[in-house]
């Protein structure tokens, strides 16, 4: 059983609650941080711990708080992203809806790290529900003394705000939902100036996940030091994940980033196994985004290393072998499942959400999806693999923000891994109408390349 | 005594420029001149915030800086990016900015309609240059293209959707030059379209300068519209004392007929500055309402490029363009392969083609000798 940080009282009753989150040990870390730390102590103490960015970039914290800009007279602002809309992910969902008071104690610590006054909790247009139970938790902590005036006689004055948006993907970029914040058009911004500089109404300000800010306090509760200690090198602490797909246990498991991918896929205490004694096929890691891998360089390296669930092995390989952490959303395929088809979905996501401002992603989300569609429906040519291949090189790097990227990633590494199963539905456009190619040979030992 | 400002030096192409700090990528290949500035579509100089969507002006910064010489990672938009201290870029010196704008002209062009042959855009059409300097032959797109549903902007100004490259110019421009804009970009992704919210006409009296911004034929002048093809018109400078607007135009004649009057352009394709120094927007009233030559005082042909399809009506006044060939090659000259003079047997070797007042014929070379 590993230790859990975050989700460890999420299933005492009534946790929702002010009155027993209070009694389970909840807003110890105000206390602490505002009363015993100044603000540069807890921005030093984040850093020292590594927490990082648990929203998909791995940036980290510590280092993106200490960039935020700091004239004098200028309001700054910390802006919480709970736009949380990549397929596939979900832990922050589970977060605000059963501790919500974690997601506003964080907030408050962070607040006062980096003097933020006014503070933002941007909520994806579809969690319309969490958005009471957000306002409920803040308006607790209000009537407790946590938040408003002179908190706890410190000095610091802090409101949270929650804000709605509409339901565009788009809005989770951190430039996109500053404009969506402000009320205009969910656009991503130009980089520079960075939002460290210029963001919120032209102040400086710092975006981060629901799920990082609630990371802060255990880091304040029990220390850097002892937060160091959980988790592998450069991938500290807990992180929740969001499995999903061919599992038995599909829900949000806290793991200590320790455990490898078998482990994590087919222990009871996790996953539990793919349903109906069906095989393994392939995953995507960590939202719908990131490559997807078959099952010989899912649990095994290029190198023949076992696979673990952490930021640096999981992107083990770099694109050509490997994948990446993301934000968590374990995605599980079995044999059943076609990669074609998928890789449509994905790519219709992606024309969809696409925001339309610059030229390659407008129009290169759309094309791919064309050509997919006509693969998976049986009316591909042996071309349109290449062509695809050739679409998403041309977007990836060449667009404002990383949806570009991320609709051109999963492309790629379909290409990459499964060209034979892309083949098999240009060759055969009757057969793959009716049935799958199935799990073919994407779970084999991979042969290990031997120095000369 | 002020103290002098430093100026910033930044390489470009292999030809070295000094700018000020400040200065964007982009501009400074201006200075330049020729093949080595970057194509802008969605760029004005003119509009504050434009930029940065079009991707066709991508570079590579082989160097950030002299303080810190690493490239950078991505291809960067030009247009946005600032310059630094001993910056070295690479623009068509780059095989990957080639391949990436060629990308890019393939995407704007994917779902355009091409129907250049009725658009009354042909000619100084941006998108038509860009695809003819840096696309590549032919499509690889073998879908129906996208096709919008039309919306009515007024008397003056005709909306053609499907020709849109969404630059957002003339969302910055009625932002910028208008108390209230009522157009805008509605829905997005692919399907993202200029439009008004709900049927309503533009009618601001600056708002016909859309029309010059727009770098395609998305926007035109109903007054122009199906009159004439541009380089069937001959452009001459005028002006005239307008109360609302500086007054300085472009008239595009045919004899003595005003068929279209637009601001004045520079050379690239902005509208030019007042010699006050203010950006020479025109207002409705000299752009739709004064087509007779009496409301005009006329100042003589326009200047235009050499490269321009106007130019080949030979119009006085025609503009050689800057050649930075040779210095971007470090004073190289292009390799001639052969002499044909010299090679040639059919030809006769002492007969100076290019000094013949016509084509060569047999003629000029059987009665000599």
């Amino acid at each position: 059983m590993s230790k859990k940080l975050l989700l460890e009282k999420a299933h005492v009753e009534g946790i929702r609650t002010y009155d027993v989150y209070r009694r389970e040990g909840g807003y110890r870390s105000v206390e602490k941080a505002l009363k015993t730390m100044s603000p540069d102590q807890i921005t030093e103490e984040v850093k020292k711990s590594g927490l990082r960015g648990r929203g998909g970039a791995g940036f980290p914290t510590g280092l993106k708080w200490s960039f935020l800009a700091k004239p004098a007279g200028v309001p700054r602002y910390l802006v919480c992203n709970s736009d949380e809309s990549e397929p596939g992910t979900f832990k922050d969902r589970y977060l605000m809806e059963f501790i919500p008071h974690l997601l506003v104690e964080g907030l408050i610590v962070s607040s006062f790290a980096l003097g933020s006054n006014r503070t933002f909790i941007y909520i994806r247009g579809e969690y319309a529900w969490i958005v009471d139970i957000l306002e409920q938790a803040i308006e607790e902590a209000k009537a407790n003394g946590w938040l408003g005036k002179n908190i706890l006689g410190s000095g610091f004055d802090c409101e949270i705000y929650v804000q709605r948006g509409a339901g565009a993907y788009i809005c989770g970029e951190e430039t996109a939902l500053i404009e969506s914040l402000e009320g205009k058009r969910g656009n991503p911004r130009i980089k520079p100036p960075f939002p460290a500089v210029k963001g919120v109404w032209d102040s400086p300000t710092v975006v981060n996940n629901v799920e990082t800010i609630a990371a802060v306090v255990p880091i304040i509760n029990i220390g850097a030091e002892e937060y160091l200690k959980i988790g592998v090198g450069k991938s500290t602490g807990t992180k929740l994940i969001s499995a999903c797909g061919n599992i038995n246990k599909p829900g949000v498991y806290e793991i200590d980033m320790t455990i490898s991918v078998e482990e994590f896929i087919y222990s009871d205490e996790y996953c539990g196994g793919i349903p109906n004694g069906k095989k393994l096929k392939a995953c995507i890691p960590g939202g719908s985004s990131v490559p997807i891998l078959p099952t010989n360089l899912l649990l095994k390296t290029a190198k023949g290393e076992t696979r673990y669930m952490n930021y640096e092995s999981l992107s083990d390989g770099g694109f050509a072998t490997g994948s990446m952490m993301g934000s968590g959303g374990f995605i599980v395929f079995d044999e059943d499942q076609c990669v074609v088809r998928h890789t449509l979905t994905l790519a219709r996501f992606y024309r969809h959400e696409s925001c339309g401002q610059c030229s390659p992603c407008r129009e290169g989300t759309g094309w791919m999806e064309k050509i997919l569609k006509n693969i998976e429906y049986g009316k591909g040519k042996m071309s349109d693999i290449d062509l695809l291949w050739d679409i998403q090189r041309k977007i990836e790097g060449n667009t404002i923000c990383p949806l570009g990227d991320a609709a051109a990633w999963p492309v790629a590494a379909a290409i990459r891994h499964f060209r034979d199963e892309f083949e098999w539905h240009v060759n055969n456009p009757d057969e793959c109408q009716k049935r799958n190619y199935g799990l073919a040979h994407y779970a084999d030992p991979r042969p290990l390349a031997v120095p000369a | 005594m002020p103290e002098e400002k430093k100026l910033f030096k930044v390489t470009i192409d292999n030809i070295t420029v000094e700018v000020e700090p400040g200065t964007t990528i982009l501009n400074a290949a201006r200075k330049i001149g020729g093949e080595v500035a970057p194509p802008a579509m969605c760029y004005y100089s003119k509009l504050q915030g434009s930029g940065g969507k079009c991707r066709t002006c991508l570079v590579e910064v082989a160097a950030g800086s002299t303080a810190d010489p690493r490239p950078m990672p991505k291809l960067v938009a030009s247009c946005r990016t600032n310059v630094m201290d001993g910056m070295v870029v690479k623009n068509i010196t780059s095989e990957k900015v080639l391949d990436a704008r060629a990308g890019v002209v393939e995407f704007l062009l994917i779902n355009h309609p091409l129907d250049c042959p009725i658009c009354d855009q042909a000619g100084e059409c941006h998108l038509q240059d860009l695809s003819y300097e840096h696309g590549k032959e032919g499509t690889r797109y073998d879908f129906k293209r996208r096709t919008f549903e039309k919306h009515t902007l007024g008397p003056y100004i005709q909306l053609h959707m499907t020709r849109c490259i969404l630059c957002y110019r003339c969302v910055f421009t009625a932002d910028q030059l208008t108390e209230k804009r009522v157009h805008g970009v509605l829905d997005r992704g692919d399907h993202a379209e200029i439009a008004t919210y709900i049927e309503k006409s533009l009618d601001n009296d600056f708002i016909g300068n859309v029309i010059d911004v727009c770098p395609v034929g998305a926007l035109t002048d109903k007054t122009f519209r199906f009159k004439n093809r541009v380089w069937f018109t001959k452009p001459v400078d005028a002006h005239r004392n307008c109360s609302k607007c500086c007054g300085r135009t472009q008239l595009w004649l045919r004899g003595d007929e005003v068929l279209r009057v637009t601001a004045r352009k520079d050379e690239w394709g902005e509208i030019q500055n007042t010699p006050e120094g203010k950006t020479g927007w025109i207002c409705n009233e000299c752009r739709f309402e004064k087509k007779h030559l009496s409301d005009w005082t006329i100042e003589g042909p326009s200047l235009i490029n050499r490269h321009s399809v106007i130019a080949q009506g030979h119009y006085v006044g025609v503009q050689k363009p800057r050649e930075v060939f040779s210095k971007l090659m470090h004073g190289q000259k292009p390799k001639l392969l052969m002499d044909i003079h010299t090679v040639s047997e059919v030809n006769k070797p002492n007969i100076d083609l290019s000094a013949l007042p016509g084509p060569a014929t047999s003629e000029v070379f059987d009665s000599k000798e």
